[in-house]
């Protein structure tokens, strides 16, 4: 099989974002990535745009972004599968490049939230769980994350402190990052004393909602060859699924479509856990990030609690891991999150992440979960 | 009748309707594929195994244990005037799962992952339509005694 690079990276300010429309945010990233690709906006075959079109007034969105940023009449169409949009939008433009109908082909993930309320957008991310038989009970996406992290908490030991060494390590990168949301660290007491969400989890081990964009243009093997001096190439693409209830998976101590998503993208690449230099992992929760750690084998299944505790998932440990801030200090806006963690990564590959960059940074991996888990798409990204 | 079902109804129509009647009758019902014999709760009206669209209701004792819970405080629309409230993960002992509220009959302190419960069937009162739920109750709870979620 042929390769798939990425040549071009644009990414804006995530945040609450009052002055844009989302076709105006998907511009500021749009034209990033066309500037830094250095090609002309013509030589784009096609467009695909992660989002999740329940949050916008603006219905079928795909198509206002693409008159925005002045692709018609070029192909476009939109993926959604929840929070892992962005990266089934990779996945689609990456398989249109592979089956040789397109060439060069810009994928948007693109999330306007803040338009709504904090009480329904819990509603509707509430609803992410199955609608038949748990919705009915008030459930919400924090509520399934903090029912998995009591679970792992009971059979492993994983404790309170752990979760919040996650919102810690976190929030310490994003203060160097400036299209994060939220730019300051904060220290454990105060992350421990914040108000309840749903226990255990507290304020500082959710994601904020936000709004934001960014884009990553791929281009098949021979084109990136010939239009970038830096291609970073998808060497391992996974994709899988698990039950959309709770009540119909076998264990809550981890996402089975993340273990298997995992499998897939290292057996692709033909590389394993341990190559991986630098991560962006979906961390949601604080649990989400132990978790991922398991589910990708960076560490022991169980373990995930006191790797973050010994700073292994800190820039020198084992393996860094979400040292853009995550989408807990970024922000969360959902459609455009796997587009970031593309981003960040091919970023980290080219040497380009300033004072967060990885040293020896040449294999990297993205984790970008859909739901609580319904969705896990992975990807392994190298260099030349 | 399943609009009758949950405080939040997102699914009035399916082909598991009956569940909801069973439920106002104290009857916690799981389905059987009258074809492999698989039994599941939440009932299905396709089987899972075998793919066979026959099924049969049959009564389950609701008995269980409890896999997971979290209080949840922040609630999403429709639910804030309940919260907080706790909702938990119960492993029956005839197969399947059930989340649910917790009821008067497991005070919070003794809330622990492992500990036995029932899911007993429920109904909201003081209220003029039919409205049916069902709660994790200690064992031995019968639903004409339980009372609705603080």
């Amino acid at each position: 099989m042929t390769r798939v690079g990425i040549i071009g990276l644009g990414h804006g300010v995530f945040g609450r974002r009052s002055d844009a429309t989302v076709q105006e945010l998907a511009f500021e990233a749009f034209r990033e990535a066309v500037e830094d690709a250095g090609i002309d906006r013509d030589a784009i075959d096609a467009s695909v745009i992660g989002a999740v079109p329940e949050y916008h007034k603006q219905r079928s969105v795909a198509g206002v972004v693409q008159e925005y940023l002045g692709l018609v009449p070029k192909p476009t169409w939109l993926t959604e599968v929840a929070c892992a949009s962005g990266s089934a939008a990779i996945r689609t433009a990456w398989m249109a490049i592979q089956s040789g109908l397109h060439e060069v082909v810009a994928v948007i993930g693109c999330q306007k939230m803040t338009e709504l309320s904090t009480p329904e957008i819990l509603a509707l991310m509430g609803r992410v769980g199955e609608v038949q038989w748990e919705s009915g009970f008030g459930t919400t996406f924090p509520g399934y994350y903090a029912m998995f992290a009591r679970r792992h908490m009971h059979e492993f030991g994983t404790t309170r402190e752990h979760l919040l060494d996650v919102a810690v390590k976190n929030h310490y990168y994003g203060a160097m990052n400036p299209r994060a949301l939220f730019r300051k660290e904060i220290t454990k007491e105060k992350a421990g004393s914040s108000e309840d969400v749903a226990t255990p989890f507290q304020v500082y081990d959710c994601c904020a909602n936000a709004d934001g964009a960014a884009c990553v243009i791929l281009a098949s093997e021979e084109r990136a060859r010939a239009l970038s001096p830096h291609p970073v190439w998808l060497s391992g693409m996974g994709c899988a699924t698990a039950s959309m209830s709770v009540l119909r998976r076998p264990s809550l101590v981890g996402l089975p479509s993340a273990e298997q998503a995992g499998a897939q993208a290292y057996a692709m690449a033909g590389i394993a856990p341990r190559d991986v230099k630098v991560a962006d992992v979906h961390d949601c929760f604080t649990i989400a990030e132990i978790m991922a750690y398991e589910d990708l084998g960076f560490c022991k299944k169980g373990e995930g609690g006191p790797f973050v505790a010994d700073r292994q998932t800190y820039i020198g440990g084992t393996v860094a891991v979400n040292v853009d801030g995550g989408l807990k200090a970024k922000g969360h806006p959902i459609g455009a999150t796997g587009v970031s963690m593309t981003y960040e990564i091919a970023k980290q590959l080219r040497g380009e992440a300033g004072k967060r960059q990885v040293s020896d940074a040449d294999i990297g991996l993205t984790h970008n979960v859909g739901g609580i888990g319904q969705y896990c798409f992975v990807q392994v990204l190298t260099r030349d | 009748m399943f609009k009758w079902f949950g405080k939040v109804n997102f699914t009035p129509y399916t082909k598991v309707s009956a569940f909801a009647q069973h439920l106002r009758d104290g009857r916690l019902m799981g389905s059987r594929c009258t074809r492999c014999g698989a039994t599941t709760f939440p009932p299905r009206a396709d089987c899972h195994a075998c793919m066979s669209g026959d099924f049969e209701f049959v009564e389950l004792s609701g008995r269980g244990t409890l896999t997971t819970y979290t209080k949840i405080v922040a609630a999403p629309t429709g639910f804030d005037d309940l919260a907080p409230y706790i909702i938990g993960v119960v492993d029956l002992a005839e197969g399947g799962r059930a989340l649910a509220w917790f009821g008067e009959t497991v005070p919070e302190q003794d809330i622990e992952i492992g500990m036995s419960l029932q899911v007993v069937p429920r109904m909201f009162e003081e209220q003029e339509e039919i409205k049916v739920y069902y709660s994790l109750e200690r064992p031995g709870t019968t639903w004409s005694k339980a009372v609705p979620p603080v």
